[in-house]
């Protein structure tokens, strides 16, 4: 058994699919020989060839078009957004065709395609290099969205989604990239997609949360066990669209629920899961619902940037604050 | 109806050195000369600490010019002080020219805001890391000048990799269907990170993508600054005579990693790029200032002694600047911040550490 980065376990997902499904192929920026600039299609350039890892000109829009084209005559790409500043002019493509392909000609065409995009703060990197975008994707009707929080939930969801009949965005946290190691069994199992997964069971507050702030929720928990408060964690894992079920289940354990983003607080996903249970399970609240989040202002550079990503201690400081209510 | 076209190529200052007819003028001019050679100096020099702080710890990602230093200095010595750089990321060179500082390039790649806030070169546009998107602003502030009646051109800088993005097209296009006084310089280094030319498009030249939008296009010898700096004045005067956008294709050479955070040797011989230091466009230069009596072994000496210690002091200033308040990210947001944030700014002042202490 071998313990392998988020990274690695993308490269895995990707190359287990490619062996299994020739259908399967990969478009975008210096993922061939370079391997992907980070490394997430190490490899397999050199094992599947390059007309089915393809080096792509810089052209985020044309990628995601492309994609597009191929996904709906019976291919299954899967294209990289270099960096997730850079996926704003294929977002043309994503709300204009993939999302609506199906519905727009009943059913006719399909587009069953993956969009990759590394996002986040936190690996000092340069401008435009560290944002949080996915509640834009979540906003578009008919897109999935998906951030997974370790390696193994990582294969697993990246197997999902290039198997799913309809187009995903994969959004993949640059900080948990090479942050830690886990057992990843290569078995081609995929993990459901509309599920959340509960990391951590505990009875006191429910705490929700999403890629790479995951981890630091994960650090909480173990200072609020020392100050005898058991956080329960819901790892959101597809934020759209969303298994509610899971998080009212826990909410209506716990009594309190939490939210933690790294993305900007306006408009973000945290207001919809907190109107969520605002309308479902109020009267199962002990405490109000809060969020800890990024602010809404630029994702600063890189100086400034552990001010912006909620912080280990702000997550334990909204928690404490909850549990005081009631 | 067939359309013929022909791309020219100019080369002025031949790889070892030699000095063709047409060089005319600017081949006299030994100030000229000399300036050019100092200011490629100091972006080498400037490149070479900047990359030695990386590696150490002191700098974040940072994307050096090395090998490309001929086309900021040769674009940017041929503008006005009143005319636009909107440059890319590699263009520090030009830059430099036009008195952004080298503690402010640091602060940038290091992390902070403040590095866009010119001292000087108040109305220049910052670094621009979203390949494409910067030149449709240069074609708008080109607009902008035809509108108000003000001579001023706009520069900007694009790479070859760039050229096959969207906004590269779409703000060529509209630049010919506008008129407008623009220059778009495409620095063709050979390399879009590890994609070479070839993959990226299979256009013969780049500078025929001016053809497409109905405006002029050639390329120079990227590598030999009297080229560039000709090529680019005559374009830079022809827009500022209400004659039109060029777009001038420099061939030159990534002789470095695309940035600190590539590793080249994945993806590129490290033999050609041995091979490529033959055109390099440092010593060219040097060779003929020598050749023609316009400098010396002691100037030389004198000369890196010089930028290295400006480089120092440049240093010494950006790792003396104290780190930016968790204020300065609710800072110019707006004009004013709105009441609705000021909660937010609270939890941030809340739960900042006591500012100081470079790196964490
Ligand atoms: C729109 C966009 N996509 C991707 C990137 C990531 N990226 C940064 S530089 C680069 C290659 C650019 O190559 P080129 O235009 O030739 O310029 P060079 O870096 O060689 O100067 C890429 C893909 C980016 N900055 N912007
Ligand atoms: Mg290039």
């Amino acid at each position: 058994m071998t313990e392998i980065t988020l990274v690695e376990a993308i490269d895995l997902a990707l190359g287990h699919e490619m062996a299994r499904d020739p259908t399967v192929v990969l478009l975008g920026e210096d993922i061939g020989v370079n391997g992907g600039v980070f490394r997430a299609t190490n490899g397999l350039q050199a094992r599947f060839g390059r007309e089915r890892v393809i080096d792509a000109p810089l052209a985020e829009a044309g990628i995601a078009g492309a994609a597009i084209g191929m996904a709906a005559m019976g291919l299954k790409p899967v294209a990289e957004i270099q960096f997730s500043g850079f996926i704003y002019p294929a977002i043309d493509q994503m709300i204009n065709h993939a999302s609506r392909l199906r519905h727009r000609t009943c059913g006719r065409l399909t587009c069953p395609m993956v969009l990759r995009s590394p996002c986040g703060a936190g690996i000092h990197a340069p401008e435009h290099h560290s944002e949080s975008p996915e509640a834009m994707f979540a906003h578009i009707p008919g897109l999935r969205v998906v951030m997974p929080s370790t390696p193994a939930r990582a294969y697993g969801l990246l197997l999902a989604a290039i198997r799913d009949p309809d187009p995903v965005v994969f959004l993949e946290p640059t900080r948990l990239y090479r942050l830690f190691r886990e057992e990843v069994v290569d078995d081609g199992e995929a993990l459901p997609l509309d599920a959340c997964f509960v990391s951590r069971e505990g009875r006191d507050a429910t705490v929700v949360t999403w890629g790479a702030s995951h981890a630091e929720v994960m650090n909480a928990a173990e200072t609020l066990t020392n100050r005898s408060v058991e956080i329960e964690v819901v790892d959101l894992a597809t934020l759209k669209p969303y298994d509610s079920e899971t998080i009212l289940k826990s909410v209506e354990k716990t009594g309190r629920c939490v939210i933690v983003h790294e993305a900007p607080r306006t408009a973000g996903l945290g207001a919809e899961i907190a109107a969520e249970v605002a309308e479902r399970a109020l009267y199962s609240l002990l405490a109000p619902v809060t969020r800890v989040t990024g602010y809404d202002v630029v994702v600063p550079l890189s100086r400034l940037e552990k001010q912006y990503m909620p912080s280990v201690e702000r997550i334990v400081g909204a928690v404490l604050k909850s549990m005081e209510a009631a | 109806m067939g359309v013929d076209f022909h791309i020219d190529y100019l080369q002025l200052l031949s790889p070892s050195g030699q000095l063709s007819d047409a060089a005319g003028e600017i081949a006299r001019d030994a100030e000229l000369l000399v300036w050019f050679h100092r200011a490629m100096t100091r972006a080498r020099l400037f490149d070479a600490k900047a990359i030695a702080l990386q590696r150490t710890g002191q700098l974040g990602t940072f994307a050096s010019a090395l090998g490309q230093e001929a086309i900021g200095v040769g674009v940017a010595t041929a503008m006005e002080r009143d005319d636009l750089l909107v440059p890319s990321y590699r263009d520090h060179a030009a830059q430099f020219i036009r008195g952004v500082t080298m503690t402010e390039i640091l602060l940038y790649w290091g992390g902070d805001e403040r590095g866009s806030d010119f001292a000087s070169a108040r109305a220049d546009f910052p670094i621009c890391v979203p390949v494409g998107t910067q030149v449709a602003h240069a074609v708008g502030a080109a607009y902008a000048f035809k509108l108000r009646k003000e001579e001023r051109v706009a520069v900007s800088f694009i790479g070859d990799g760039g050229t096959g993005n969207g906004g590269f097209y779409e703000a060529l296009n509209m630049a010919g269907a506008w008129r407008v006084p623009v220059v778009v310089v495409v620095n063709n280094n050979g390399w879009a990170i590890s994609t070479p030319r070839a993959l990226g498009s299979a256009a013969e030249t780049l500078a025929q993508k001016a053809i497409a939008a109905g405006i002029e296009g050639l390329q120079v010898d990227g590598n030999d600054v009297l080229a560039v700096h000709q090529a680019t004045h005559k374009a830079i005067e022809k827009a500022r005579d209400g004659g039109g956008p060029t777009l001038i294709e420099a061939l030159s050479y990534r002789l470095g990693d695309h940035t600190t955070a590539d590793d080249a040797t994945r993806y590129r011989d490290p033999e050609i790029v041995r091979a490529e230091w033959v055109r390099e466009p440092v010593g060219r230069l040097r060779t003929l200032l020598v050749a023609r009596g316009f400098w010396s072994k002691e100037q030389e000496t004198a000369l890196l002694k010089d930028c290295g210690e400006e480089v120092d002091r440049a240093v010494a200033s950006y790792l003396a600047t104290a780190a930016p308040s968790c204020d300065s990210m609710f800072d110019n947001l707006f004009a004013t911040l709105p009441a609705s944030m000021l909660r937010q700014r609270d939890e941030a002042r809340h739960y900042a550490p006591t500012p100081g202490g470079r790196h964490d």
